[in-house]
């Protein structure tokens, strides 16, 4: 509190009306927000637990499992090596048209999922520009596996970039100077010197990456299309849904809610390791430096030239 | 003479890492993406109009447009009551609420969709209840409703809170002291200087609930005319090999979401001025 007591103090709210704030703040998050994760494995558990464990067991479950795993597994280190390229041109550098870049570099958060996974059929789909070469060469891309890569490509395209540009620019170049004039190369300075100093946010980054690249159901339903022959979790959940069978669609479900959970412990844990002052108790709290980013478009400074 | 187009530096790898990029982004976005205006461009006038004014599709953009716009006015109002609680006020359970507000984001959309729709189904645990009432929670416009309130949440709160944390302690005090009541200095004192905030996070809630699918499509029940939202029609017209008309309707999609950004920027870029002039 030692800091609390050298500002100002604001006269804080009577109490009456903490109280009611605070209740009026407890109730809508318990009902928007954690009635529909207690349902989730409510619902789940609802056949007993032998079910669920039948219900994980099929061949199918193991299949949408194994291909959610391959997804993130291809496009989360794509897109981290990007990321980190990306955030080394742009950090590290001064040049032309340097904002226009990281709105580019943005710009699959401004679009949606649905025509996240429509530009993929259209480059790729039967009726699409290569769909004939495609054809030809008897390529599957579209209802295939590659075009479900494809599109968690594209939605967790910018998700590490956009954690790494502003701790990198933040940092400045001035150690890797250091490093260079003391004759270390490119990759040893880019190792012991970069690597360590952002690699919370770099983590930080690849977990919300990953939770996107596991959880993505628009874009993925789109490429997917809905013959059953591709699922991922979140497409075997519809299926399931579609199909009357409820206690193994939450089954499914509660999977990916506990996947989010865990993403939210390391997300806060990563802040309070980031930005150690932002979760402070006590005080009005500090302003976080730079702003801790989101699952999704803060989009409010990154679109701000 | 030559181009300065970047700045003497003494780090190497600038032309790789920036190649890589470039090509990188254009291979998984840029041509993807530009393949959606290209192709948009090419239809003929007509055919475009025709398709994107069907009565289907119209009524699709009003519910979509509508459930939207009233969800992210609910999340301004409790977005504010949420983002001041955590910023103002000191309780057990504070950070676990803090981190709770991300869920949204967290949370995949079809386990959200089918959570949603458990809930405010006529047996669910809130539909018991207001089914009697006569409040149709679910597979309704209401629903829609609800859904896109549900995914809109954190944009507001997290827009929020900075704002309201950066907000002087001695502005207040002055207020204060020059004998406004605490009504008279969040009207006069607080509001103005957070409303821009307020007017991005509910610009932001509302450009994500145009666009979004998985968390609606369960809850909706999906009858045409009536609890179709503009996203589902865009699969759907793909599920006939209607290419173009899907393309049509999502370019409008695409354009109204990229006004709203831009428009969230010329927020932001104004706010930033006036505030430059006032130092």
């Amino acid at each position: 509190m030692a800091a609390a007591a050298s500002k100002p103090r604001r006269k804080n709210d009577p109490l009456w009306l903490q109280i009611l704030m605070i209740g009026v703040s407890l109730a809508f998050v318990g009902v928007l927000l954690v009635l529909p994760l207690a349902v989730v494995f409510a619902e789940a558990l609802s056949g007993g637990v032998s079910a669920c464990f039948a219900a994980l067991s099929k061949p199918a479950a193991w299949q949408a499992i194994k291909l959610t795993l391959l997804a993130a597994g291809i496009s989360v280190p794509l897109n981290l090596v990007f990321g980190v390229v990306a955030s080394w041109a742009i950090a590290k550098f001064e040049f032309r048209g340097k904002s226009v870049l990281i709105s580019l570099i943005d710009l699959p958060f401004a679009v949606s999922p649905v025509i996240s996974g429509l530009i993929y059929v259209l480059l790729f789909g039967l009726q699409g520009l290569l769909g004939k070469t495609l054809a030809a060469w008897n390529i599957e891309i579209i209802f295939a596996v590659p075009g479900v890569v494809l599109a968690t490509l594209f939605v967790t395209f910018p998700f590490v970039a956009r954690e790494l540009i502003p701790l990198m620019q933040e940092q400045g170049d001035e150690e890797e100077q250091a490093a260079i004039a003391l004759g270390a190369s490119g990759w040893q300075t880019f190792w012991r010197i970069t690597l360590p100093n952002i690699k919370w946010g770099l983590l930080y980054g690849v977990i919300l990456c990953n939770a996107r690249a596991m959880g993505e159901f628009g874009a993925v339903s789109v490429v997917a299309g809905h013959r059953g022959r591709t699922n991922t979790i979140p497409l075997y959940v519809e299926l399931l849904y579609n199909e009357y069978n409820a206690p193994a669609a939450f089954t499914m479900a509660s999977l990916l809610a506990l996947l989010g959970l865990i993403t939210l412990a390391a997300k806060t844990w990563l802040e309070w390791k980031i930005h150690p002052h932002t979760l402070t108790d006590g005080g009005p709290v500090a302003t976080p430096l730079p702003p801790p980013a989101n699952f999704e478009p803060t989009a409010a400074e990154v679109y701000s030239p | 003479m030559r181009f300065n187009f970047r700045q003497h530096s003494v780090l190497p790898g600038f032309g790789l890492t920036l190649g890589c990029t470039l090509l990188y982004l254009s291979l998984v976005v840029l041509v993807p993406l530009s393949l959606l205006f290209f192709r948009t461009a090419t239809m003929p006038l007509v055919d475009f109009w025709r398709v994107v004014t069907e009565p289907r599709v119209l009524a699709s953009y009003k519910l979509t447009f509508g459930a939207s716009l009233i969800g992210a006015l609910v999340n301004v109002a409790f977005g504010f009551i949420v983002a001041w609680t955590l910023v103002r006020y000191r309780f057990p359970g504070r950070q676990l609420l803090d981190a709770l507000i991300d869920l949204p984001f967290a949370l995949p959309t079809a386990v959200s969709g089918i959570a949603l729709t458990a809930i405010f189904a006529k047996t669910g645990w809130l539909g018991r209840f207001l089914y009697p009432l006569g409040i149709e929670s679910a597979f309704s416009q209401l629903g829609v409703t609800i859904a896109l309130t549900f995914i809109g949440l954190p944009f507001v709160v997290r827009t929020l809170q900075p704002a309201l944390e950066e907000l002087d302690a001695e502005v207040e005090e002055a207020a204060a002291s020059l004998g406004a009541s605490r009504w008279q200095t969040f009207y006069r004192v607080i509001l103005p200087t957070v409303l821009p905030a307020v007017l991005t996070g509910f610009a932001l809630a509302f450009a994500r609930a145009l666009g979004e699918y998985g968390s609606v499509v369960f809850i909706s029940g999906n009858k045409a005319l009536q609890t179709e939202i503009t996203s589902l029609l865009i699969i759907t017209k793909l599920e006939q090999y209607d290419y173009a008309g899907a393309t049509a309707i999502a370019a409008v999609m695409l354009v109204a979401s990229f006004a709203i950004l831009l428009g969230i920027n010329t927020l932001q870029w104004w706010v930033g001025r006036a505030r430059l002039k006032g130092v």
